[in-house]
């Protein structure tokens, strides 16, 4: 797995490129945890690049929207391929997390 | 381990490794190369094999082993024209495949960060069973005919 962060306007973006599985997700964990105390709140995990992602992939994002929003902030996710959106409809946490269709309409949501 | 389900067949693919999660992507891999060469449909390939393996694996190094590097993580693979059979065996003692399920869509567990491995591995295979053999083995099969039925 490999991660990229850009930012837009004041939504700070993370690409995931590749898994996010066990032996990475402490990867994407520290980042995300490094930019909100540098003082990010809109926070967007893009998943186009993504393959596919494991139970504690899944723990660390539940994990990281807590911090956020214990921060005063919001995590959002994009771009799901259909194997991910089964992934998060099966443990229903498309419930708990606001998921876009794309990265365009991620943005508009903040 | 223990006898194969399939009886005399295609030759099981076998690997040992020490208990450590920066080998799990790479076994996984390996499964799913010897799946897409069995044609199996993509969905397989892409989401039911590498989640369903990985947390079977990542259970075997994280708990049944304690992510002690001295004890190592048994793969045996059996992959024909009709099914997968993975067989991921630990050191560990075992563990009650049942009452250790969570249902992680429940209001109280829908928040928790664990618990969704086991449960995952059942939706996204066909059968898991968990027996005692050398050590503590998980068996988990899929059938490829049934992947357009499953909820997955």
């Amino acid at each position: 797995m490999s991660f990229t962060v850009k930012k837009a306007g004041d939504v700070t973006i993370f690409e995931v490129e590749g898994t996010l599985i066990v032996g990475n997700r402490q990867e994407l964990k520290q980042k995300v945890l490094e930019e909100i105390e540098g003082g990010a709140r809109k926070v967007l995990v893009d998943f186009e690049k993504t393959t596919y992602i494991d139970s504690s992939g899944l723990g660390v994002l539940v994990s990281l929207a807590k911090k956020i929003r214990e921060s005063g902030g919001d995590l959002r996710l994009a771009n799901l391929n259909d194997d991910l959106q089964t992934l998060f409809e099966l443990t229903k946490l498309d419930t708990l997390f606001q998921i876009s269709e794309s990265r365009d309409r991620a943005l508009e949501s903040f | 381990m223990g006898p194969s389900p399939m009886g005399p067949g295609p030759m099981p693919f076998e690997m040992e490794f020490p208990s450590d999660i920066g080998y799990i992507e790479a076994a996984v891999a390996q499964v799913v190369r010897r799946c897409e060469a069995a044609s199996f449909p993509g969905r397989h390939l892409a989401f039911h094999i590498p989640v369903a393996v990985t947390e079977a694996l990542s259970n075997a190094i994280l708990r049944g082993n304690g992510e002690d590097a001295s004890k190592s993580v048994r793969l045996r693979v059996v992959v024909d024209a009709h099914s997968l059979v993975v067989e991921v065996e630990d050191d560990g003692s075992g563990f009650d495949l049942d009452a250790c399920t969570l249902d992680p869509t429940t209001i109280d567990n829908l928040g928790r960060e664990d618990g969704r491995g086991l449960f995952l591995m059942r939706r996204l295979m066909d059968s898991v069973e968990q027996f005692r053999a050398r050590g503590n083995v998980v068996r988990m099969t899929l059938r490829r005919r049934s992947s357009d039925d499953r909820a997955a």
